[in-house]
């Protein structure tokens, strides 16, 4: 097509093949794109995975469900307490116990803080990206008074392990509380700097408005959940929809955008920073006594026969967890539903037609963790 | 006529959101003393202090009679999802009573396997080990990863049993 169009003006071009990564740093870890150009206009996007793949489902069928919990810190590591609640929601659910409101409460508390860390890590990335390494150091220096607070009560920065199944595995620092005011107080005064820096740039702005548009329908049917399809009209925030822990007596908005552009995707991240921040300051204050472990669950667990689903929403979408028990101390199957894995792949649909820039541009805000996707 | 205004407008709408974003980098700029937040690590390995809950290695702590707590029960063992901890035990007679029992000879720990999750500390029922707050642990062989975390010559603390 291109070709004859091509032969007609009496220009002569010619497609081929490029290899974006599996060392490439836009690529947020070892990805490899196989791009189809004409020029430096892409005609199709092969993602190619696999390369940190670690059979994480495999290894969970030989662990107990206790075992499973520290496994997932290593899917999605930028939101490694949320996935972590993941399991031990399904577990809780399957076994039928509850755990105290105080649990519930540290729990939302943790997440929140997990959602923030990870949208300024993807801030500071995204602005490193587009060519502004300024960002990247702002992006950081914030995320580590979050990492401080997750070191001093979890005893992890990165792999926390936090969660277990009824309950959690310590009670919060004595500090805590106080910590994590200080960093509200201040993150509010830093998260207008970031609209300064990046979000009003004129640069930016260009490189992003209107570039890689994916509408309603298509992310429903590409099944894009999280900011990526928020910001095309989806309403998926499973926080809303399917309320766990304490989500269901807290007031928040979800972000709602409408024309799914990169620039919208960006948007509805930063403003989900600042409903994060409202979030945590509604329960900091009132976190109810109680007991930290639950009693009613016992030291090896087993899960009655059946199947389980618990699905909970992570910094980049809806984690579903399924599990398969054969009534033993170990699941028959488990698969994770990854959020990254549905997201990448709408990658195709939306960057036919554009620059390779402009793809750099819209990888960015789709947020992939390839960790998360290989699993 | 439109189209130039546009195009001067546009030009002049450019430089103002640039110099916003110069205000902030200048202002850390100007204030680089005040807003530093990074540290001089190897130099201020001597002041520096992890969290006590900071996970680093795991630690058989030992009292001044070089005794321990560990009854070598193997919980920390069963609970470890990675095989790191390989507890090596046999059975002694109790010099007091004449009955046999069981005495740990080697709680040997594959640091290299472990992945710092905690469980085998939360499993323990004597609390024998907890996470050191050391973090340093590049070497130049892996056999020294492989740790006996009972001291030579240590034995039991009496009363942990019942």
């Amino acid at each position: 097509m291109i070709a004859e169009e091509a032969i007609k003006e009496g220009i002569k071009t010619q497609e081929y093949f490029i290899n974006m990564g599996p060392q490439h740093p836009s690529t947020h870890g070892v990805l490899r794109l196989m791009l189809e150009l004409d020029g430096e206009i892409i005609k199709k996007v092969i993602p190619h995975i696999g390369y940190v793949h670690r059979s994480i489902e495999k290894m969970c069928e030989k662990d107990t469900y206790r075992q499973i919990v520290h496994v997932t810190d290593r899917m999605d590591y930028l939101s490694n307490h949320m996935n972590n609640e993941a399991v031990c929601l399904l577990v809780e659910n399957a076994l039928e116990i509850g755990v105290s409101e105080r649990v519930k409460v540290i729990r939302t508390i943790m997440s929140e803080l997990t959602r923030l860390s990870s949208h300024q890590l993807w801030w500071g990335v995204m602005g490193m990206d587009l060519g502004a390494l300024t960002s990247f150091l702002y992006g950081f220096r914030d995320r580590e008074i979050i990492n401080d607070i997750f070191e001093e009560t979890c005893g992890a920065r990165l792999t926390m392990n936090y969660n277990t199944p009824g309950g959690v595995m310590f009670d919060i620092h004595p500090n805590f509380q106080k910590r994590v005011k200080d960093f509200i107080a201040h993150f509010k005064t830093k998260l207008p700097e970031y609209d300064d820096l990046l979000s009003d740039n004129v640069i930016f702005r260009n490189r992003t408005e209107g570039i890689g548009i994916l509408s309603k329908e298509d992310a429903i049917s590409y099944g894009i959940t999280g900011p990526t399809g928020r910001a095309s009209g989806f309403s998926n925030d499973i926080r809303k929809h399917k309320p766990y822990s304490a989500y269901d007596r807290v007031d928040f908005k979800e972000i709602l955008m409408e024309t799914g552009d990169t620039y919208s995707r960006y948007k509805a991240r930063m403003l989900e920073m600042w409903e994060s921040m409202s979030i945590i300051e509604q329960l900091i204050d009132n976190i109810p006594e109680g007991e930290i472990q639950s009693s009613a669950v016992k030291a090896v667990i087993k899960l009655p026969k059946g199947e389980f689903f618990q699905s909970v929403e992570t910094a980049r979408g809806e984690l579903g967890v399924y599990v398969v028990s054969d009534g033993t101390k170990s699941p028959y199957r488990i698969k994770f539903r990854s959020p990254g894995f549905s997201n990448l792949f709408v990658l195709d649909h939306i960057a036919k037609g554009y620059k390779i820039a402009d793809l750099v541009a819209m990888m960015s805000t789709i947020d992939i963790v390839v960790p998360d996707i290989d699993r | 006529m439109n189209a130039i205004t546009t195009y001067f407008k546009d030009i002049f709408h450019g430089i103002k959101t640039l110099l916003t974003g110069m205000k902030v980098t200048g202002y850390y700029f100007t204030h680089a003393r005040k807003e530093i937040i990074t540290q001089q690590y190897p130099e201020n390995r001597d002041t520096l202090k992890m969290f006590d809950r900071f996970r680093g290695v795991v630690i058989m702590p030992h009292d001044e009679n070089n005794e321990h707590s560990c009854t070598g029960c193997s919980a920390c063992e069963l609970a470890c999802p990675n095989g790191s901890i390989e507890i090596m035990w046999e059975r002694l007679a109790d010099p007091e009573t004449g009955k046999k029992k069981k005495v740990i000879e080697k709680h040997v720990y594959h640091h290299s396997m472990c992945t710092l999750c905690n469980l085998c500390i939360i499993a323990c029922p004597t609390d024998a080990i907890k996470m050191g707050q050391s973090f340093e642990h590049a070497t130049f062989d892996r056999k020294d990863l492989t740790m006996v975390l009972n001291k030579p010559g240590s034995k039991i603390r009496k009363g942990v049993e019942e």
